[in-house]
């Protein structure tokens, strides 16, 4: 489960239940599972933020959480992060959004300036010890992925969430970003259907708000041989927590959002459980 | 001689506006699609530039992603949505092989694609051009507005949903529009509300009112609000003319609003 990395010093240090001092340390981290989507920035934000606290941090587990969308950064916000340092002792955060002078302060940086950005991040950034490293990507295949999986391919990530909502519109991106992770051998963990229908909270009647018009990520997943792992429904609560910087799975526990997003999680976990015990059998033998 | 053609590509083109959204997902390529064809209800001619590279939507929201790209002396021939040729559209949608094949470019390459985008393609004589971006404020919105800018667009529509967590993006895309002296046409608040078809309960499932407060504090235009329609939806899954097929449906009222007040400003600012 872990990869010792060479002593550096780090420059950057992740807003965290401790704010450290600067200090030389044998930094190690686990492999990173990496969260990415084809469509949808909304809907992965939500869905990284409230899957990294409680849901995968119950102490004693040690969760980092990167945000590398450069110009979009959300994680701040979603975090309750904004003007402050803490999030909790086993929950690190780190974005450009906390580089940023003003919330109007735009970052309008051509991909070199970026990858450099994110190699820093990733370089100068003091983790400490850490069981999940999350990053955040924003949508798309290119510098920011390019990167990310290149910075990272000596630390072997674990893999791959990709996030999707219901519509072909959407899935047909998906399944751009399938194809990207195959290309760049990115193992696929799963993909999660977000804003998979919605129950009117006065009638009970369910609407399809975004119709799964050609099966949906269901299909697509069979098609394509990738596990799906769960459908959240849409929830106007969860907007309302990442606005208020609140833990939504905290705050709106009975939510059927809350239900999926713990089997997503726990599906993850299980991945990245099985993950490790098979690299470890192939270290010892 | 090529910058001779470049520029006779676009000047039949009267005006052009850019649809930028610091957040994805928020419905950019919707709103564009939504707005040309009623600009082409109004009786305008339209053409739609996809400059989003990734995630090239729109050839499936008019039914042509199974068209091709045919090339003519002035460049690259546009592909016509209608028999009548009143909305034409380019898009990387329609230069890729397979439809699932994805577009693994790093900056360099993306820019360059959008300049060519930019000057070959012969679109001959538009009322408006509508340039749809990806999400945030790089390479891709950087070189569309460089490219653009002798051509002096009349501005950019911003899309936000209602949350706070977009709208926060979508502040640092106005500063872009501020730096790069592209005017700022307004704001739309999409995503904004949902009305149950069962018992008519409004349900804000993005929040509400952001975009709008957006609009005020940043003293721009604000266009409206669009709420959530799943007959909206439906349209741009199955490439239907939402404007003609469904006026009585909830986002109709809205997109008409928005049109109107793109035409009234395109006439304040000709006269």
């Amino acid at each position: 489960m872990w990869r010792r990395w060479p002593e550096v010093q780090p420059r950057l240090v992740p807003a965290a239940g401790k704010v450290q001092k600067w200090k030389r340390f044998r930094r190690t981290a686990l492999e990173p599972a990496v969260p990415r989507r084809g469509k949808g920035h909304l809907v992965r934000d939500a869905r990284t933020s409230v899957c990294a606290p409680p849901g995968l941090a119950p102490p004693p587990t040690r969760v980092a959480l990167l945000d590398i969308d450069i110009c979009g950064p959300s994680i701040p916000k979603m975090m309750g992060l904004e003007g402050e340092q803490y999030v909790e002792e086993n929950l690190g955060v780190m974005s450009v959004g906390f580089l940023l002078g003003s919330p109007d302060d735009a970052v309008i940086w051509r991909g070199p300036k970026k990858n450099g950005m994110i190699k820093q991040f990733l370089r100068d950034v003091d983790w400490g010890e850490i069981d999940y490293l999350i990053v955040d990507t924003p949508p798309g295949t290119s510098d920011e992925h390019l990167s990310i999986v290149q910075y990272l391919s000596a630390a072997h990530i674990d893999g791959a969430v990709i996030i999707t909502t219901p519509q072909e519109v959407s899935l047909q991106d998906v399944r751009k970003e399938i194809n990207f992770c195959h290309k760049v051998k990115l193992p696929i963990i799963g993909v999660v259907e977000n804003m998979s229908g919605f129950i009117c909270p006065k009638c009970k009647n369910e609407s399809q708000i975004f119709p799964p018009t050609t099966g949906g990520a269901e299909v697509m997943c069979q098609d394509l041989k990738v596990p799906l792992l769960g459908k959240v429904p849409l929830d106007p609560q969860i907007g309302k927590s990442c606005d208020n910087g609140q833990s939504f799975l905290t705050e709106v526990p009975d939510s059927p959002a809350t239900l999926a997003y713990r089997n997503i999680i726990q599906r993850i976990q299980d991945f990245c459980g099985l993950h490790s015990s098979k690299e470890e059998k192939l270290a010892s033998s | 001689m090529e910058a001779a053609q470049e520029t006779r590509n676009l000047t039949g083109i009267r005006q052009i506006i850019l649809v930028l959204s610091g957040k994805g997902g928020v419905g950019k390529s919707t709103i564009s699609t939504e707005l040309a064809l009623a600009l082409r209800h109004a009786g305008k001619k339209v053409g739609i530039l996809d400059v989003d590279l990734c995630g090239p939507s729109i050839p499936r929201m008019l039914k042509v992603q199974d068209k091709a790209v045919h090339q003519c002396d002035n460049g690259w021939v546009p592909v016509f949505v209608d028999q009548e040729q009143t909305i034409s559209l380019m898009s990387v949608g329609f230069l890729l092989e397979k439809p699932d094949e994805a577009v693994v470019w790093r900056g360099p390459k993306k820019n360059a694609l959008i300049k060519q985008f930019v000057s070959d393609v012969a679109w001959g004589d538009l009322d408006y051009l509508i340039v749809d971006t990806p999400p945030g404020t790089s390479d891709e919105h950087i070189s569309t507005v460089e490219a653009l800018r002798p051509y002096k667009p009349l501005g950019a529509i911003l899309v936000t949903t209602p949350q706070a967590i977009s709208v926060g993006d979508v502040r640092r895309e106005l500063t872009f529009c501020k730096k790069t002296g592209l005017r700022v046409i307004g704001i739309v608040e999409n995503m904004s509300g949902f009305v149950c078809p069962h018992c008519s309960e409004c349900t804000n499932l993005f929040s509400k009112g952001g975009g709008e407060e957006l609009a005020r504090h940043a003293k721009v235009p604000f266009l409206g609000c669009v709420p959530l329609d799943p007959q909206l939806t439906k349209s741009l899954e199955e490439g239907q003319d939402f404007i003609q097929e469904f006026p009585k449906s909830p986002a109709f009222p809205a997109f008409i609003s928005i049109t109107q007040q793109i035409l009234d400003g395109t006439l304040a600012q000709t006269s």
